[in-house]
């Protein structure tokens, strides 16, 4: 919302500076978006003081030293017959921008060197007086700006205001505040002063009617209260200099006297109006009503719009002509040859304005404020004052004023407490101050029992129903600064952290170790025609599914980086999937996922060709992944088919794939592998119903499972290494069985280090080999022992799988 | 054994001795000789003392001294041996030491990320511990249970993800808030970082998605007073013990009375010092109390809400939020550690 300053001292008379007033408001109305300040193209000019002036001879030009604060005097050549030393003037420097956009350069004039110029009101657009340069009457030090020294340059306050206040949608209500914070009055301004005294109302409850014009309403509920003026005789035509400059001032442009009085009354009193040219309207009749079935209407911006039989809308005496509270209609617009105007000043239900607005499309200054609440119990006065201003800017006189319906009921009163008020704030504000700062903004404030208040808000309030809604104003209006802020203690709360977050965390913290770099990206894809969760409304048509894996989403960002020419790439991700589940929310769980390609480990001039990233990295990530999110539980990866290379299993329970990741990527690219593993579910299921909870069981402590430490060993090891001829169709990990099997309870580890295909190595096998480590726990192993272990488990191997060792 | 054996044996390894010593050509193969000659386990000479308990009584004596005498030559060549190969062994070869260390990849969390992680540590220290919640919610939990009136202009400022068969993507990361009352008894302090959605265009400044953070306390005798305490403290660690706070009012459905924190900052952007909104918060409204299934006379509350995203963006100088989601390697290695 944009608020003049200038308007607002016009409702409220103060001497606060904009940016003061902004302080004010930032701390106890709304928050304050910006100050932004009008005629910012005259910030450079700046008072100077004419020291000398001499007449360049057979000239009319004037040759001055000019004062422009800058400590050195500068010559400045000047064409005005006024000029005369000692006496202040607005000077534009060498430089600077001109309000008409040309840019003022330093320039020689008949031999004299000129630095500026000194300026009339219409070069700095203050007015149409060319005759001379603008004489400075004021008390200001040369070098001023001229916007400091002058009260010219109004400024406006951009003022966020949030859903809960239309009240400060008007310079009227964000001056009642102000006055209140100010201790004075919200007086009415000068422009409002001068009412026609429009003659008594005719009332009805339904209709009503009066010198040739009526009003009906037959949709009561979208139209409580419906306010006409008859205005006849009014000559449309430009707007008074002062109403043209407050439509302007709030960002609107001057269109004609009759429609800146209304677009006056909107932005200053908060009450949207509209102005039907009476003549156009079939019967000089009103009726408001639901549309009819095939209804449709032209609106003011010329858009054909389909009415539905719900909506509310003015009809005149044959079809409608304006949708109710959202946008006039093109065909009983004002116009030039306007002279005789009916002047609608209503209250319309919010809920059904903003259905309208929404089915429509459109949103105007006035929907906007009657789908979250205009003063429901002031229609009849702002009527006057807005048919009263009309005639003071376009003459006629009032002729009628038709009023139909009632006025939105008085507001119940809340109780409050002072005690609440204390406990809920920290601190105690006395029933005294909480009377002054009520009262001050509207609020009737009456005894009641036990000590307690009975508190009924203004009409222009709807956001008050609740006590803490009172405490929120004492809170503000007193100033949030003003309670206290000491530490005190606390309790210690009940929610234990999150697994889940203590594993995603571990996670993180494992992969970063890694080398990986953690991503946050978009959770939308383009799907691939397995079943995806879809957003019902996408910005994106493109990717309108939530993903269900991350690593698919990690594989587009892969992409990304290719396309940047960026071939190392090693990224990971903690997030959330979505799998589609029946008919409700989609089963939503937290994963980890990684992707890497490219170079294993940055080259250095020893290892100037580092490997590349291949399967064996992927396998070892998944264990570092689940061994921190699973601590102590048993991990094992299984071997898969296809493009899974591997099943991630924590207890026996899948949990996981590793797998090459297929993407589109330039020739120079290298494999890219990935891992995805599910952390737990992120249940959407409710714990309790509405209203309800149901505590959790605090239940026991799941015994953590701590490492048990084993004593060093005391006595030596013994090892040999063992390279078996292994056929391709074997599996290393059966070997291994039939290795640990045979090798008894000595046997300490056993590690697979070398896998060797080519000479000496028959067609379809490889040479495998492990180092098998044996210890006693009491004593040292004889050689003899060892040799035996070995050839039994040789003899074993052929046996039961007919491997034989590689012979050199 | 016999003396005569005995004293061959010596005689034999005073022989051979000088001359396996004399062709060590190196370190490695002295090492070798000392071993095979004089080693504690396969050595000659250990062996051959060994089988001194062997000799007859009176032999033992004079065997020993000749043993020694053995034992001591070897001993005084190997050393010799030793320091002449030393002094011939080649310098080690010289590093230089300019050239760069041999690095493994460093990696980096985002920067969205540290700042969550950041918060999350300076509340930990109030007793907060973390809580998590679905991202794809049902109506009640994101509006209704947050107070959030049917068909009102508050819902315009949580433009919203609908779900196709119903529920939406959250709008805020309040309805962890409802959730954790449900099932767990106040006090209550939790923290909620997590994703939330809104139906924005994806531009420098709007994205459908970013991270939001929510702070609730919830006990008995909770004030405005504590909020100002706790949030103050945390704008005085986050930013800066000298760093100026104020409170402005504010609205949120699920907030009454509600505010928003403002700090005085430098950015480093060269425009000084300037007060910027960092979160909203405020009491908790009683039927948001009522909604969860808490007694809004007995308990009472504060929570706040903050964008660390946008932290994240002034605090690095990034302009442009989309590159956040880019997840372009050069950007994010900026952050490795």
């Amino acid at each position: 919302m944009r608020i003049s300053h200038e308007w607002l001292r016009a409702f409220v008379p103060h001497a606060l500076s904009p940016a003061e007033v902004g302080d004010l408001l930032a701390r106890h109305v709304v928050s304050l978006d910006g100050i932004e300040r009008l005629r910012a193209d005259l910030a450079a000019i700046v008072v100077a003081r004419v020291i000398e002036s001499e007449k360049i001879p057979d000239t009319k030009l004037t040759f001055n030293k000019v004062d422009d604060g800058s400590g050195a005097l500068l010559a400045v050549v000047c064409g005005a017959p006024n000029v005369s030393a000692g006496t202040l003037y607005p000077f534009a420097r060498a430089g600077t921008m001109m309000p008409d956009g040309l840019k003022l350069e330093r320039r020689k004039i008949r031999g004299f060197v000129s630095n500026g110029m000194l300026c009339s009101a219409r070069e700095l657009k203050l007015g149409a007086d060319h005759e001379g340069i603008l004489r400075l009457d004021v008390d200001a030090p040369p070098g001023t700006p001229l916007l400091d020294a002058m009260p010219i340059g109004d400024s406006v306050l951009d003022l966020d205001v949030l859903p809960n206040r239309p009240d400060l949608l008007s310079h009227l209500g964000v001056a009642r505040e102000l006055a209140a914070l100010t201790g004075s009055a919200v007086g009415t301004p000068l422009e409002l002063q001068k009412p026609s005294k429009p003659p008594k109302a005719t009332r009805g409850a339904r209709a009503a009617s009066a010198k040739g014009a009526s009003v009906k309403v037959e949709d009561l509920a979208g139209c409580p209260r419906y306010v006409a003026a008859v205005i006849r005789g009014v000559k449309v035509g430009p707007s008074p200099e002062w109403l043209g400059r407050r439509v302007e001032s709030v960002g609107g442009r001057s269109i004609n006297n009759v429609v800146d009085a209304t677009n006056y009354i909107l932005h200053g009193l908060g009450q949207p109006v509209h102005a039907f040219d009476l003549a156009k309207l079939a019967g000089h009749a009103i009726v408001v009503r639901k549309a009819m079935p095939g209804e449709s209407l032209v609106t003011l911006d010329g858009i054909p719009r389909k009415l539905e039989p719900w909506m509310t809308v003015i009809a005149d005496g044959a079809s409608a002509t304006a949708l109710a509270g959202v946008m006039g209609g093109r065909d009983s617009e004002v116009t030039d040859a306007t002279t005789d105007v009916l002047l609608e000043v209503a209250y319309f239900t919010p809920r059904d304005v903003r259905a309208v607005r929404r089915a429509l499309g459109i949103s105007t200054d006035a929907s906007y404020r009657f789908e979250r609440g205009v003063d429901g119990r002031n229609t009849g006065a702002v009527a006057a004052q807005a048919a009263g201003l009309i005639v003071s800017v376009a003459g006629g006189t009032i002729e009628a004023m038709l009023d139909v319906g009632s006025a939105q009921r008085a507001r119940k009163a809340v109780s409050l407490q002072p005690a609440r008020v204390a406990r809920l704030l920290g601190a105690r504000v006395s029933a005294t101050e909480i009377r002054r700062l009520l009262t001050g903004i509207g609020f009737a404030v009456k005894p009641s029992k036990g000590g307690a208040y009975a508190i009924t808000a203004p009409s222009w309030r709807h956001d008050v129903s609740r006590d803490v809604d009172l405490v929120e104003e004492i809170a503000r209006l007193r100033g949030y600064d003003l309670l206290p802020d000491d530490l005190k203690p606390y309790r210690p709360g009940t929610v234990p952290d999150d697994p889940l977050h203590l594993a995603g965390s571990r996670v993180r913290d494992a992969l970063v170790a890694a080398g990986l770099a953690e991503v946050r990206p978009m959770p939308f894809t383009k799907g691939d025609g397995s079943p995806h969760v879809r957003v019902s409304n996408p910005l994106a048509e493109d990717e309108p599914f939530l993903r269900t894996s991350l690593l698919d989403t990690l594989a587009r960002r892969a992409e990304y980086n290719l396309n940047q020419h960026e071939g190392n790439v090693r990224l990971f991700e903690v997030g959330s999937a979505f799998v589609p589940h029946g008919a409700g929310l989609p089963q939503e769980t937290l994963r980890a996922a990684a992707l890497v390609m490219g170079d294993r480990r940055p080259p250095h001039f020893t290892d100037p060709k580092p490997p590349k990233y291949d399967a064996w990295d992927a396998k070892a990530l998944a264990e570092t992944i689940a061994r921190a999110a699973f601590p102590g539980c048993h991990t094992t990866l299984d071997p898969a088919d296809g493009e899974v290379l591997w099943t991630v299993r924590v207890d026996g329970r899948d949990a996981g794939t590793v797998r090459g990741v297929a993407l589109d990527a330039p020739v120079w690219a290298s494999s890219a592998f990935g891992v995805e593993i599910a952390l737990g579910e992120l249940s959407s299921a409710p714990p309790a119903a509405p209203g309800a909870h149901a505590y959790k069981d605090p239940g026991h402590d799941a015994g953590a499972r701590f490492v048990q430490f084993r004593p060093l060993p005391t006595t030596p090891a013994a090892e040999f290494d063992l390279a078996l001829l292994v056929r391709n169709d074997l599996a290393a990990a059966e070997v291994e069985r039939v290795i640990r099997q045979s090798s008894g309870g000595l046997l300490e580890r056993l590690v697979l280090f070398d896998e060797f295909r080519g000479a000496g190595v028959p067609e379809g096998m490889r040479s495998i080999a492990w180092r098998l480590t044996f210890r006693h726990p009491e004593r040292t192993l004889r050689d003899k022992e060892i040799d035996g272990r070995r050839s039994q488990l040789l003899k074993t191997l052929e046996n039961i799988l007919g491997v034989v060792p590689r012979t050199a | 054994m016999t003396l005569d054996e005995f004293k061959d044996g010596c005689r034999s390894l005073a022989s051979d001795g000088p001359a396996l010593i004399g062709a060590a050509a190196d370190l490695d193969a002295w090492a070798e000789a000392r071993n095979a000659l004089v080693g504690r386990g396969q050595g000659r000479l250990t062996a051959l003392m060994a089988t001194l308990g062997a000799l007859p009584h009176e032999a033992r004596r004079e065997a020993g001294q000749l043993a020694n005498a053995v034992k001591v030559e070897l001993e005084r060549l190997l050393e010799e041996k030793r320091i002449s190969l030393s002094a011939a062994a080649p310098a080690a070869p010289v590093l230089d030491r300019t050239m760069p260390a041999r690095e493994s990849w460093r990696g980096s969390l985002h920067p969205v990320s540290l700042v969550v992680d950041e918060i999350c540590a300076i509340f930990r220290e109030f007793g907060f511990t973390i809580a998590l919640g679905p991202e794809a919610e049902t109506a009640w939990y994101n509006f209704g249970a947050l107070n959030f009136p049917a068909d009102h202009p508050a819902m315009e400022l949580h433009d919203t993800l609908y779900i196709e068969g119903g529920g939406l993507l959250r709008t805020h990361t309040s309805p962890v808030q409802v959730r954790t009352l449900q099932q767990y008894p106040p006090p209550i302090r939790i923290l909620a970082p997590g994703n939330v959605y809104r139906r924005d265009f994806f531009d420098s400044t709007h994205s459908p998605v970013f991270a939001q953070i929510e702070g609730l306390a919830i006990d008995e005798g909770i004030s405005f007073a504590d909020l100002k305490a706790t949030l103050t403290h945390f704008a005085h660690q986050f930013y800066g013990s000298t760093r100026r706070t104020r409170f402005g009012p504010s609205y949120f459905p699920f907030t009454e009375p509600s505010a928003e924190m403002h700090v005085e900052v430098d950015l480093g952007d060269g425009r000084g010092l300037r007060w910027i909104e960092i979160m909203g918060c405020g009491l908790v409204h009683p039927a948001v109390l009522e909604a969860a299934g808490v007694d809004g006379e007995k308990y009472t509350g504060w929570a706040f809400g903050m964008g660390p995203a946008r932290i994240a963006q002034s605090r690095h100088g990034i302009s442009d939020c989309r590159i956040l989601f880019d997840s372009d390697v050069r950007f994010l290695d900026q952050f490795a550690r």
